[in-house]
């Protein structure tokens, strides 16, 4: 079939099952806006291309498919770089086509040129800069493939305007279907080594103070309902690092929810005190770790990843499984039966008896405000987790309100839990939100937002209110750059410097209403339940609720940074707890 | 310490796709760390949808592995050998010309009959001559035509195969 390159975009992008696109148009990537209205893909016009990206993460985080973008050359291009960063940290599977000025114009500074491949080389998983418009069924097919399989990740395609301009030869080709891809450098491996499973499993069988140390690879590859047998199995408990919140419910007895840096004292001490670490799809960040020469000093390590340059990275391993999280957990399990199951684990009754009494003893904890008190942001986030139904999708920003949010959510299902981990991105909140949600209509969706965050992103809600994507913000406006203000009154002895945002500047009640969403401004305890009853009954419209957050609440527990996990610092209301 | 002696330096052999813009991905996971490449040396394969680069790191193993596992993510990266000096056969060719008045020039042409080298041109008071051998070998001469006056020199940074094995397999083994 006689098609241009355009048409053919269109047609590669449609077989690769893609049904949303986020993003907006310009002059290079002009020509694929024609044939895209008689496409059968829908378009969501973004107002800002950081928001088409971040629309495309949040997509494929509630989904698993990769979340596609679309935008110009240039400045569109340079745009959209920090969501492809933000991707690339967190792995998730993204395609983003960027429009580029014509081939034979490429390197003379023409108009909105940049070197789009080369500034995003680091940042994606692959890059391609398509030079034949006969190229784009193949490279759109790889591009695919790429993003996600192995260690899922973004991966962009440039374009440049004369291979997709009907009114240039050059765009002229002929329809294939591509059925192989040619990638020689690339084979990606599923299954982990049998020995070392069995090696895994020995060392399980022999631990007395095991714990399962669980990251985002456990959602990337599907593996939470592997996860939960294992952990059935063996009575192991599991920690959920920040990127598999929900990847192990919160509610099971064998949760201890998330480590490190902010994570609770339980998790972050179980860790310290443990004989074995059994990391699943999770990386050693040093958001876990504290010091990374005091993390954990007792324990052997087993470490099973997909990517085997994470094994080694940070800390040896006495076991390193390269292979699928689902696929390696669900042969331990066999493996592990093979043992006896359940019946070959040690008595851990004193580990579990340990545990316990830390969660007794150092539970999460904050004080409610009295009398006239402005709002305990953790009262907020409690009364929305208990208003609002237990498989709602929530999207955070970056900051203390991301940090409460992990800690007070009750994450009971897998992808319900949309967040910026590695690039700790201000504004991805909103923007993920509404790729949430055209990516799961059928749920609530919220986005819990700091103030600073907010003003970084807000824009998208003219997107969500005019594309019909009804998503609720709840907005923790305390004033400051939060957690930079806790900070400097930790480390820099109260000197605060340029945090300070303002507490009625802008009016977020009288913004959300000219953004096309409802407004709602909530400041007393006895108001938060209402606002949120109102806001789950209006699924029209997007709305923002403005919660008045006390501006000096700071996040614990907290490891100070370069800290080791054992000098954790808990609640001023527990430290004279024995530890 | 320069790359050739093998002193606190890493030789890598990586086959790549022959595409544009493979190199700079390479490069570019040694310069993101603040690697100096030493040499670099690279050329298709017999098979020309590959390309070999042959790359010598000033940098030890260990800090290494971590850049190895990257460059093995590379997509187009094929694979990746890491050599080991005592057990490959490495060369390097360098072009030199050196200053020659036509008194001293039967010492430079002594050295190229000591080391046979070749003379590839002759001008009036310079003679430009090339090399090819072990890395040390070519660090050698270089060293002893330096007192003469180095004008030009251009090394290739070496190449490298593993060394073949020695022992004819027992005909007798099983
Ligand atoms: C784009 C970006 N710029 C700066 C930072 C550094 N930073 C981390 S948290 C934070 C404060 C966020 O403020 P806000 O959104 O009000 O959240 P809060 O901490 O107050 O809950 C800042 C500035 C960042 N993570 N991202
Ligand atoms: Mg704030």
């Amino acid at each position: 079939m006689n098609m241009n390159g355009g048409q053919a975009l269109m047609k590669a992008l449609e077989n690769e099952g893609v049904d949303i696109l986020f993003g907006l148009p310009g002059g290079a990537i002009l020509p694929v806006y024609d044939p895209l209205i008689d496409s059968s893909i829908r378009h969501v016009l973004v107002r800002h291309e950081q928001g088409a990206g971040h629309m495309a993460e949040g997509y494929a985080h509630a989904t698993g498919r990769p979340g596609v973008a679309m935008v110009t050359s240039g400045p569109a291009a340079t745009n959209i770089v920090t969501p492809l960063c933000d991707a690339y940290m967190d792995s998730i599977p993204m395609v983003v086509v960027t429009g580029q000025v014509p081939y034979a114009a490429i390197g003379t500074d023409a108009f909105q040129e940049c070197d789009t491949t080369g500034i995003t080389m680091s940042v994606t998983k692959h890059n391609y800069l398509v030079t034949e418009a006969a190229d784009i069924p193949q490279v759109i097919h790889d591009a695919f493939y790429i993003a996600t399989t192995g260690r899922p990740g973004p991966v962009l395609v440039d374009i440049p305007k004369d291979i997709v301009d009907p009114n240039n030869p050059r765009s002229a080709m002929e329809w294939y279907t591509p059925d192989s891809h040619d990638l020689p450098g690339y084979l990606p491996n599923q299954a982990g080594d049998a020995e070392l499973i069995r090696q895994a499993a020995k060392l399980i069988c022999e631990a007395e103070r095991p714990v399962l140390y669980t990251g985002g690879g456990i959602l990337k590859s599907r593996g939470a309902e592997a996860l939960l047998e294992l952990a059935e199995m063996t009575g192991i408990p599991v920690v959920t690092t920040l990127m598999n919140r929900g990847g192990f419910p919160d509610d099971h007895p064998l949760c201890l929810g998330m480590p490190g840096m902010h994570g609770n004292y339980t998790a972050v001490t179980a860790m310290q005190e443990a004989d074995l670490l059994i990391a699943l799809g999770a990386r050693f960040d040093d958001r876990v770790t504290g010091k990374v020469g005091e993390f954990a000093p007792l324990a052997k390590i087993i470490h099973v990843d997909i990517d085997s340059a994470e094994l080694g990275k940070v800390r040896r391993p006495d076991v390193a499984i390269q292979g699928d999280c689902r696929v390696v957990i669900e042969e331990l399990v066999k493996a592990l039966k093979e043992m006896g199951g359940s019946e070959a684990q040690p008595d851990r009754n004193q580990w579990r008896s340990r545990i316990s009494g830390w969660q007794e003893r150092f539970p999460l904890t904050y004080e409610q405000s009295k009398g006239d008190e402005l709002l305990k942001p953790q009262y907020v986030l409690e009364q929305l987790r208990d208003s609002t139904p237990s498989d709602t999708i929530v999207a955070s920003g970056v900051g203390q309100h991301q940090m409460w949010t992990s800690q007070y959510w009750k994450f009971n299902h897998p992808y319900t839990w949309v967040n910026s981990g590695g690039l700790g991105t201000m504004g991805f909140a909103i923007p993920a939100a509404i790729g949430a949600k055209a990516g799961r209509p059928d749920r609530m969706v919220w986005a819990v937002d700091g103030d600073g965050c907010f003003q970084m992103t807000a824009q998208e809600l003219v997107t969500a209110a005019t594309e019909g994507f009804p998503i609720k913000v709840a907005l923790i406006n305390n004033a400051y750059l939060g957690m930079v203000r806790q900070w400097q009154e930790m480390f820099y002895e109260e000197r605060y410097s340029e945090v300070y945002l303002t507490r009625d500047v802008p009016d977020y009640k009288m913004w959300a209403e000219a953004l096309g969403c409802v407004g709602l401004r909530v400041e007393s305890p006895e108001e938060v339940g209402p606002a949120i009853a109102q806001a789950n009954e209006i699924d029209d419209q997007p709305v923002v609720v403005e919660f008045r957050c006390e501006a000096e609440e700071n996040v614990f527990p907290m490891v100070p940074a370069g800290m080791s996990n054992s000098d954790v610092v808990v609640d001023p209301s527990q430290r004279d707890q024995p530890r | 310490m320069s790359a050739a002696d093998g002193g606190g330096t890493t030789t890598l052999v990586v086959r790549v796709e022959n595409k544009a813009g493979v190199l700079a991905r390479v490069a570019g996971l040694f310069a993101r760390r603040g690697f100096n490449i030493e040499s670099l040396a690279v050329a298709p394969t017999d098979d020309e949808r590959f390309s070999r680069l042959t790359i010598v790191v000033g940098v030890d193993a260990a800090p290494m592995e971590q850049v190895v596992k990257q460059l093995d993510k590379l997509v187009n990266v094929v694979d990746i050998r890491e050599l080991n000096p005592s057990a490959s056969v490495e060369r390097e060719l360098m072009m030199v010309t050196v200053r020659a008045n036509p008194e001293i020039r039967g010492q430079i042409l002594d050295l190229v009959r000591i080391f046979q080298a070749t003379v590839l041109n002759v001008g009036y008071d310079e003679i430009m001559v090339s090399l090819t051998g072990s890395p040390s070998r070519v660090d050698d001469f270089e060293d002893l035509l330096r007192p003469y006056g180095i004008v030009d020199v251009q090394r290739t940074g070496k190449v490298a195969l593993p060394k073949l094995v020695k022992a004819a397999p027992d005909p007798l083994a099983p």
